[in-house]
């Protein structure tokens, strides 16, 4: 009896991981620095990945194991290629500002 | 004793994602984001998912991270350079980040999502059963995802090369 008092219920994991993807949302908007706005990206990344594997976990399927390897394969290669592509505009550019970057605004 | 962990390792989390978005560093923003990510393997660990926590720490704090690490040395962004947004679209941000976040947990709230228990100790997500299945069911994905690390290879390589003039 005493076990089941000490469970954690699946609302928390839920609570937990929708603050996390609006601080990755809030840094996204927030900042100006190209790369930090990447690492928020990581973190919206991430927090759905710790919904997937509550929810695989509770209901004792793995099927949500094997989608959060494969969305850490697919964050890998968009983190090498996306971070190439910064160094190229920093070289041409000499910043990674995000509002200097405006030339396809609007 | 799972719920103390779940909210020490939370708070960790959470304190870390804030210290990411709000430090004016760059170099401190990508090391409180490895401790976030550590934090979320503990988390993994906690829902009986231990080969998963494991390749979150390698490909994330290991592969990742570093990257990063590399490119903030390599820019050298690390003297204060970033300047933030001016006080009116910190504040709008602030308050689209709030308005999304009561959105979420309204519509979370109105949701039933079925009973779900804790989950029992098992072997669910030892590298054994996760490998089983991503051998057999998910065999086709994952040759695939070997092609697209392939070509982010190759664009990475060829973006990031210099242009001869």
């Amino acid at each position: 009896m005493e076990q089941t008092a000490q469970m954690v219920p699946l609302n928390w994991y839920l609570f937990l991981s929708t603050f996390l993807f609006c601080i990755g949302i809030m840094g996204v908007l927030f900042r100006r620095n190209a790369i930090i706005i990447l690492m928020c990206i990581e973190l919206m990344l991430n927090s759905v990945n710790l919904l997937l594997v509550a929810f695989s976990s509770y209901s004792g399927n793995s099927d949500g194991q094997v989608f959060v390897f494969f969305i850490m394969v697919v964050a890998a290669a968009e983190v090498a290629v996306g971070l190439a592509l910064l160094i190229s505009i920093f070289r041409n550019i000499g910043s990674t500002d995000i509002d200097v970057l405006n030339k396809l605004k609007w | 004793m799972n719920q103390l962990l779940f909210f020490s390792l939370s708070a960790l989390t959470i304190i870390s994602a804030l210290i990411v978005v709000f430090t004016r560093k760059p170099m401190y923003s990508v090391l409180s984001l490895i401790a976030c990510f550590f934090t979320i393997a503990g988390h993994y660990i906690l829902l009986h998912a231990q080969f998963l926590a494991i390749t979150h720490i390698i490909v994330y704090a290991g592969a990742i991270m570093v990257l990063f690490l590399f490119v903030v040395m390599l820019l050298n962004l690390n003297t204060d350079s970033d300047q933030p947004k001016s006080g009116k679209l910190r504040i709008a941000a602030m308050i689209a980040a709030g308005m999304l976040f009561v959105t979420l947990l309204a519509s979370l709230k109105a949701t039933s999502f079925g009973e779900f228990a804790f989950p029992a100790p098992s072997d669910k997500g030892l590298v054994q059963h996760v490998g089983q299945r991503l051998f057999t069911d998910y065999l086709l994905p994952f040759e695939i995802s070997s092609i697209l690390f392939l070509s982010a290879m190759i664009g990475a390589v060829a973006l990031s090369k210099k242009e001869k003039h």
